[in-house]
């Protein structure tokens, strides 16, 4: 005998490893036995092969490796004896699964089973086939499990149904040749045949419009007589549970119902007599009475409507609802969430209730019931709903606070009566969750006030009443930050009273206070920080009798390790003190944001936090919507009301931003590959967003996303705003000392604003005597690999040239596509040109820069000319 | 459908795992840790039921063991309670007043009671007498092939002497 195998019984192992203390000991036993199990395996041991599989199936368990016992199972399987067979199949099913390729080995050995005389040999390999077969196998042995549907006994008849639904599912184009067989098992009597045949009878409905036909016609009726003496049936202790007959029957067959009768009115016409009964008679004091109702709950809602039939259904939820059980609350809130696109009015009435359920204990519940409440909120409920919300909010746990947020400011946004109305709920929201607020919701927040013109001073006094008593929640400190940067001077008189209102007393150097207390609290981030010293440069101009105490504190940002702080306050320094002319238009009241642009904005964004209220017919606006970016826009307010550019659009400021401070070589290297329009405005919000830029990436749009790809840090981006100097073709321009020159160089005389050029200057990519060629560039934002070059020729002599051809070809690393020419004829004197597309694709982008040698030919008065050169003055960031 | 089956001590040690819809080894362990880290910790009061990936897991504790199924948004949870109490009641039939133990080195067995509750994730009997005759007649099968099996060994023992 083998002295490897002769090692410990399978009880013994079991009980060594229980033995050991540490994990160190159990891998040591483990380790141990599955070298010996490893010996056994290669000396193709047959005595002890079904006890070292039984080891290696505990050893498994564990969690260990044991990929070596696979082929032991397929040797077992192979055996001819039902005890190898048995250890084999379950081996099969539990060391390997569908997408190892050893599966498709046991093909065969399945296939003989399947034919075995011994019944219990042919139920193993059904199970193991149900269990884990792959397409390949489904195909195969279909014919095998079809013929077993009408096998003699029963049992093996609902393992063979049971396998079939796996077979239809792997392989959707067999349904056909299981519908007649399914109707003859549909009319047996032993409940698991039924049982099975019902399941396969619902996958084969769902797979395939033609079965669904045939067994509505066929079979409907015979399935309510079945379940009408289900229910009426005297007591069979065999399938009794708690006083239910069969309760799985039950719910099996009220789920194929529900499927024949959905979208038949005849269909459902035939069932209703039965779902009454059922709903009516079963004793709802037990779990499997509780879940046959739920179950017939759900058939009734989705069968063609039967007022009555309704009416009981939703009371049935109302009792499962002021349930004491948790579970049966669960259900009865997530069915309701179904029955709302129904019968919105009879959910309603469960409304208080349903409020109750977001106060529970269990995280499930509190969830589903939020997103019901959510469901019920109209414009008549908003604000008492709104209301019990915000006050739970105060008593929420930390991890249900990011949900519930979201939700009511959700709501809030959708169903705001008034403006007034929406700006104090939201303060109340900020003030109590301002850290769970995502920063979408307070930038909308920001748009809408600046919109409500008359409830300035309101907002901001209230605003300062709020940061006094929640410093903490970091969004209520940056929206009042912002608010008493843009209202500060409405905060000293009491401005625009409205009658609510209790007066308060602020003085300038109170205002100015808040602010420094915010930009010096060690927890505000970069983003507040920043917020801070533009609310500061505000102020200076709003308040000059405090200018000189705003200017000391902008100092001191000076030192800042944040690049971004520090040149923002050397900028804002030097504005205070070198540019008192200046400045006060420089700050100027933000133009009102365009509520319109913005929500557009929102809303082109895919619901993605409702997903799971999916299947309602009601339109759900997003609860987390995507970032907003016009209120970060006007963050950076500096510009916009430049003295020199006349904000002619409301909506597009950011052409005035652009043309006025951004010359053409800096946005160049800014804004790497986006086009002239959209550079200002990703820019700026990437420039915005530092701090907070990758939560905000998550949801922005793509092209922003792709562009905080690019600049991996927005202060590059920042650099490379204000540093409009630099000549050209630099690739990187560094900040030293620009900010001076900035100012100084647009002080004394503006320069003219300029159209937006675009976001690469074009350059003369070649020159003769003869021929001039222009090259204008774009970018994809979305490949940063990929430019576009716009070619452009102009004729420099006095004759016209024809038959023009122009060719270029570039090194390995770079793939040009040529596009046609707009022409072949060139006109005389520059008075016309060609354009022609070229496409290139860099692959070392950001290492090389693209460069091409380039062949024209043309005739010029019917004589053949030819000019050649070299283009390698594109810039390297293209 | 139930997608997985598991069985799990308070200790978080794994008892049972039936998988029925394709789990890589890794992504297997990745579950159960994951579970059982969530439903091991929720408290006593609360629904049996957990929201997980998209999917609900449904679980209840008899004694030590929490017996936990993986099923579709859309299924009816109650019914799921209902299979697992018919699991645990056949369990208890089987072994006499089941206890951990006998999941532990029986637990070939318990695989096999399952086999015959469950094909394909879905229910295959709603009758705890036929699952259990099924069970014991196969029993039988293995017993008659081992006594079969020592007899021949003891014919060919005492040939041999």
């Amino acid at each position: 005998m083998n002295p490897f195998s002769s090692g410990t019984r399978l009880r013994d192992m079991i009980r060594a490893i229980r033995a050991c203390k540490t994990a160190a000991e159990e891998r040591a036993v483990v380790r141990k036995e599955c070298a010996s199990i490893r010996a056994a395996v290669s000396d193709n041991d047959n005595d002890y092969r079904h006890r070292n599989l039984a080891k290696l199936m505990f050893i498994h368990m564990l969690g260990y490796p044991t990929h070596f016992g696979q082929m032991e199972c397929l040797k077992l399987i192979a055996a001819p004896g039902f005890p190898e067979k048995r250890i084999g199949y379950l081996g099969l099913m539990l060391l390997l699964d569908e997408r190892q390729e050893v599966l498709m080995l046991v093909t065969n050995s399945l296939k003989q089973d399947l034919n075995h005389t011994n019944q219990y040999i042919v139920g193993l390999a059904l199970c193991a086939l149900g269990n884990i077969c792959s397409a390949e196998m489904a195909r195969d042995l279909a014919p095998e499990v079809e013929r077993l549907l009408q096998f003699r006994d029963p049992n093996v008849r609902k393992k063979a149904a049971l396998c079939s639904i796996r077979i239809v599912k792997k392989v959707p184009d067999l349904v056909e040749n299981f519908v007649n067989p399914v109707a003859s098992l549909l009319k047996e009597k032993h409940h698991g045949v039924l049982l099975t045949a019902m399941q396969l009878c619902a996958d084969l409905c769902i797979l395939s419009e033609e079965a669904l036909e045939y067994f509505k016609k066929r079979c409907t009726e015979g399935l309510v007589k079945v379940l009408k003496d289900a229910v009426n049936s005297p007591y069979a202790p065999e399938y009794d549970i708690s006083g239910i007959a069969d309760p799985f029957l039950q719910i099996r067959l009220l789920r194929l119902l529900r499927i024949l009768g959905h979208g038949d009115a005849d269909a459902s016409d035939c069932m209703n007599d039965v779902l009454a009964q059922v709903a009516t008679k079963t004793e709802s004091n037990k779990n499997a009475g509780n879940a046959i109702l739920y179950e017939c709950v759900e058939t009734i809602l989705s069968i063609e409507d039967s007022g009555g039939l309704r009416v009981l259904a939703i009371n049935i939820l109302g009792r499962f609802l002021s349930n004491r059980d948790n579970n049966i609350r669960y259900v009865a809130l997530n069915m309701l969430m179904k029955a709302i696109s129904v019968d919105g009015q009879a959910v309603q009435r469960h409304r208080a209730t349903i409020l109750e359920c977001v106060k529970d204990s269990d995280a499930s519940i509190r969830k589903r019931a939020l997103e019901l409440v959510y469901l019920l909120v109209n414009e008549s409920n908003v604000k008492p709903l709104t209301k019990e919300l915000i006050d739970y909010l105060e008593v929420s746990d930390q991890d249900f606070k990011g949900d519930l947020t979201a939700r009511i400011c959700s709501i809030v946004e959708k169903l705001s009566p008034d403006k007034l109305w929406y700006i104090d709920q939201m303060l109340k929201v900020l003030c109590e969750a301002g850290n769970y607020v995502k920063d979408e919701v307070w930038h909308a927040l920001i748009v809408v006030i600046t919109n409500a013109s008359n409830l300035h001073g309101y907002t901001v006094r209230s605003l300062y009443r709020a940061i006094q008593t929640s410093v903490d929640q970091e969004a209520v400190v940056r929206v009042a930050v912002w608010c008493i940067g843009e209202y500060g001077d409405l905060l000293m008189n009491n401005t625009g009273m409205l009658d609510l209102e209790e007066p308060i007393t602020v003085t300038e150097s109170d205002a100015v206070d808040v602010i420094e207390l915010a930009i010096k609290r060690h927890t505000s981030d970069l983003t507040t920080r920043a917020m801070c010293l533009i609310a500061l440069l505000k102020l200076s101009s709003r308040f000059p009798s405090s200018s000189q105490r705003i200017k000391d504190i902008v100092t001191q940002s000076k030192g800042s390790l944040l690049l971004e702080l520090q040149q923002r306050s050397i900028e804002f320094d030097s504005i205070i003190e070198k540019h008192q002319n200046l400045r006060a238009a420089l700050v100027e009241r933000m133009p009102v944001l365009d509520e319109a642009t913005y929500s557009g904005r929102r809303s082109g964004s895919v619901p993605a936090a409702v997903s799971t209220s999916q299947g309602n017919a009601l339109h759900l606006p997003n609860g987390v919507a995507k970032m907003a970016d016009a209120p970060l826009l006007d963050l950076l307010d500096l510009s916009v009301d430049e003295p020199a550019a006349p904000n002619s659009s409301g909506g597009n400021f950011l052409q005035d931003l652009l043309g006025a401070d951004i010359s053409s070589s800096s946005s160049q290297s800014v804004s790497g590959k986006i086009q002239a329009q959209k550079s200002g405005t990703d820019v700026l919000l990437d420039l915005l967003s530092t701090g907070s830029a990758p939560a905000q990436n998550g949801s922005s749009t793509p092209d922003i996303f792709s562009i905080s790809q690019d600049n991996k840090t927005s202060i590059s981006a920042l650099d490379s705003l204000s540093s409009p100097m630099v000549p050209p073709v630099q690739a990187s321009p560094i900040t030293g000392g620009s900010p001076m020159d900035l100012l100084d160089g647009f002080g004394p005389n503006p320069p003219v604003p300029k159209d937006n050029g675009p976001a690469h200057p074009p350059i003369v990519a070649f020159e003769s005597s003869s021929l001039k060629i222009i090259f204008n560039f774009s970018k994809e934002p979305e490949s940063p690999q990929t430019t576009l070059i716009e070619a452009n020729f102009t004729n420099k002599s006095s004759e016209v040239y024809t038959d023009f051809i122009f060719q270029a070809a570039v090194p390995k690393f770079l793939q040009l596509h040529l596009e046609p020419a707009s022409g072949n004829t060139l006109p005389s004197s520059s008075s016309g040109s060609i354009t022609q597309k070229l496409r290139v694709t860099n692959n070392q982008h950001g290492k090389k820069s693209i460069m091409m040698r380039i062949r024209i030919s043309y005739k010029l008065n019917g004589k053949d000319m030819l000019e050649e050169g070299q283009i390698s003055n594109i810039p390297r960031d293209l | 459908m139930i997608h997985f089956v598991l069985l799990i001590s308070r200790q978080g040690k794994v008892r049972l795992t039936k998988w029925y819809s394709p789990y890589s080894q890794k992504e297997r362990s990745k579950v159960i840790r994951e579970l059982s880290g969530m439903i091991l910790t929720r408290g006593p009061k609360l629904s049996n039921f957990v929201e997980w990936r998209g999917f609900k897991v449904v679980y209840k504790r008899y004694a030590s063991l929490y017996f936990c199924m993986c099923i579709n948004q859309e299924d009816n949870e109650l019914e799921i309670l209902e299979i697992i109490h018919h699991f645990v009641e056949i369990l208890d039939r089987y072994f006499g007043s089941v206890c951990e133990l006998d999941l532990i080195f029986n637990f070939h067995k318990a695989y096999y009671i399952l086999d015959e509750i469950l094909i394909a994730g879905e229910l295959q009997e709603s009758s705890k007498k036929t699952v259990a005759r099924l069970v014991s007649a196969q029993d039988s099968l293995v017993d008659a092939a081992k006594e079969e099996a020592n007899s021949i060994s003891n014919i060919i023992a005492q040939a041999t002497k």
